[in-house]
């Protein structure tokens, strides 16, 4: 492993352990009880405490983060304060479908952005580059539930090719899975599509005026292979850094659309821990979120090194 | 070959380049005509916006799309304005190569050089990958890089500025072109490597038999490396001829001028550089008339009304001035200085 892939690494676990402490302390540290809270204002003071201790939050602040992270390291999370349940098992059943949901909506993304972007720039100020660019800025403003709302009155009422709502699973195959989170990826992929087609469509440009684009093109390269052979290696660079963080804009975004079209992923379910006041859940949601888009970031910092030669060479 | 070296290999014609530029419409480039046979060498010199580029960029139909050009380009009585992109890229880097100014951006960066050099080969050669890394490592070997066999996979931020220039002319010369475009070639070098680069161009320029276009807005350089030279100014050719008449006996008040403000050695300390009084037009606001005339020690109102032609004022060296009979009455010169 190279000196740039273990730097990282070590940026990446060191990222990890702020984002526990500061979700613990957030979570856990600031005045109020979640024991008081669980049982409501007018519990007896004894039954509040009886839960106190057996919650294990009577003990000291650094105890209960290790043994927190003891039990992250262990795959141990404890169980629900709600359903009793273990939270690993409970988060378990939400990824089967956050985690394509979350694909799905990535890859629709990259593709429209993709083909937009690199389609205006090379149309650079005419009609095509000006109407995509156009649809881009319309999308941008708009909030993904209610497009979400607009694609289910289409999809879903109007021409009935795809359920509202719910999720069929994975067990009658890939296909009505698929179907049911179809919907939810589009409405989740249309603002980041609009945003990051805007991004490369800048970064292509960019790379266009650079000078070894006129060398290649001197060469006797036809404008389309200098694009594909010359440019587009060279302009991706920033629109992977803007798609990674995306990858976080999108997880947040699966916690309102998941609840738009009723599907038990797991931002419903953060959605609903809040509401319940299921803390322990909250806390490992939340940790799990921060470390898929650290993670994420992480592999797009060691795919710029096998993308751009300078990189690596710089960092040894 | 006997009869066709004879032959002009290009022919320019009165070539016109109307640019967009962000004041308007200019007419970057007007009148321009010459002619180039097969092993000739031309120079193109001039301040930077005088039209040498866009002259240069124009035989390599690489103008942007908004450009219109007019007149004509012949390269072997083929007529060049109009062709498609198409077209012109089978003659780019195949027939008509160029090298630019900046060797630290010319090179794309994610590529490796030999690559790079093989590229032009593998297009217009249809050389396999194997024949053309090959042959990209002799080129290398020719234009001087240091172990070419090892470093054809290191890429160019690995190579320095004089290096990058030789990788950019091992390119320029992989298919042999008959015609080679070297747009100010060591202006952004260091002065201990401008010289070698020169040198090696012109060794290449000789051993292969190519013609070649030197743009610089350097006259030292241009005294040394070609046989003919144009002077250009505000998108006109002000004075043309051979290299060693015009430095004979200068023509033109804007060549005089060129040639008075160079740096000499041995100038007494204090001694004040001449320049040039005023500064290059806007393409976008050309005077009438002669393009020089708001600059001109010399100019008459006779000056203002109209371009003035080319006046012969030797064996094949030509001045696009009215007042020749003052302005060389004094002998500005190599010679004579």
């Amino acid at each position: 492993m190279s000196v740039f892939v273990l730097r990282r690494v070590l940026t990446l676990l060191a990222t990890l352990v702020g984002a526990s402490l500061i979700i613990f302390l957030v979570l856990d540290a600031l005045p109020g009880n979640a024991a008081q809270m669980l049982m409501g204002a007018d519990a007896s003071a004894d039954a509040v405490r009886a839960l106190t201790v057996k919650l294990g939050l009577d003990q000291p602040l650094a105890v209960r983060y290790l043994q927190w992270i003891r039990g992250l390291l262990s795959g141990d999370l404890g169980n629900s304060y709600v359903y009793g349940t273990p939270v690993a098992s409970l988060i378990a059943e939400r990824l089967v479908l956050t985690i394509p949901l979350a694909i799905m909506a990535m890859t629709i993304t990259v593709t429209l952005a993709l083909s937009a972007g690199i389609y205006t720039a090379a149309n650079h100020n005419k009609l095509g580059d000006v109407g995509v660019m156009s649809l881009t800025q319309v999308g941008i403003a708009l909030p993904n539930f209610w497009f979400a709302i607009l694609l289910v009155l289409l999809f879903s009422v109007r021409l009935q090719w795809l359920s509202a709502g719910g999720f069929a699973g994975w067990e009658d195959g890939i296909w009505p899975g698929f179907k049911s989170l179809l919907l939810p990826a589009i409405s989740l992929a249309v603002v980041q599509a609009a945003i990051l087609a805007r991004v490369t469509r800048s970064a292509v440009l960019e790379v266009l005026r650079e000078d070894f684009v006129r060398t290649a093109r001197a060469k006797g390269l036809g404008k389309r292979e200098v694009l594909w052979r010359h440019v587009l290696r060279n302009a991706m660079i920033p629109v992977m850094t803007v798609m990674g963080l995306q990858f976080a804009n999108l997880l947040a975004g699966t916690i309102v659309i998941e609840n738009v079209f009723y599907l038990p992923g797991l931002g419903r379910l953060i959605f609903q821990s809040i509401a319940n006041r299921d803390l322990i859940v909250v806390r490992n949601c939340v940790m799990l979120l921060a470390a898929m888009v650290v993670v994420v970031n992480f592999v797009v910092d060691v795919l710029y090194a096998f993308i751009d030669p300078r990189i690596k060479v710089h960092d040894l | 070959m006997g009869e066709r070296s004879n032959m002009p290999l290009i022919e320019v014609d009165n070539l016109g380049v109307r640019l967009n530029t962000s004041r308007g419409p200019a007419q970057a480039v007007r009148g321009v005509s010459f002619t180039l046979k097969r092993g000739e060498t031309l120079g193109l010199v001039g301040e930077s916006g005088c039209g040498k580029s866009v002259t240069a960029l124009s035989l390599m139909g690489l103008l942007p799309d908004s450009a219109g050009v007019s007149g004509s380009i012949r390269l072997d009585s083929d007529e060049l304005v109009g062709r498609s992109d198409a077209d012109y890229c089978r003659l780019r880097g195949n027939r008509i190569s160029m090298i630019f100014q900046e060797p630290m951006t010319a090179l794309n960066p994610m590529h490796a050089i030999g690559h790079q050099v093989a590229e032009p080969l593998r297009r217009h050669k249809k050389y396999s990958a194997a024949q053309a890394r090959r042959e990209a490592i002799a080129l290398l070997d020719r234009v001087g890089l240091p172990d070419p066999a090892r470093r054809v996979d290191a890429y160019p931020h690995q190579f320095s500025g004089g290096q990058r220039q030789r990788i950019t002319i091992a390119m320029a010369l992989a298919c042999e072109p008959d015609l080679l475009i070297a747009d100010e070639p060591t202006t952004a070098l260091d002065v201990t490597i401008q010289g070698q680069i020169l040198d090696l161009i012109a060794d290449l320029v000789e051993e292969r038999g190519m013609s070649m276009i030197l743009i610089s807005h350097d006259l030292g350089v241009i005294a040394e490396n070609v046989q003919r030279m144009m002077v250009m100014y505000g998108g006109t050719v002000v004075e043309s001829g051979p290299t060693d008449e015009v430095f004979r006996r200068m023509g033109h008040p804007y060549t005089q001028g060129l040639f008075r403000a160079r740096p000499k050695l041995g100038a007494r300390k204090g001694t004040r550089l001449k320049t040039i009084a005023g500064t290059v037009p806007e393409l976008a606001d050309l005077p009438s008339g002669c393009t020089f005339s708001d600059r001109c020690p010399l100019v008459i109102d006779q000056c203002r009304a109209a371009l003035p032609p080319m006046v012969d004022v030797g064996p094949r060296h030509f001045v696009r001035c009215i007042r020749t009979d003052v302005s060389m009455a004094e002998r500005v010169g190599a010679l004579s200085a």
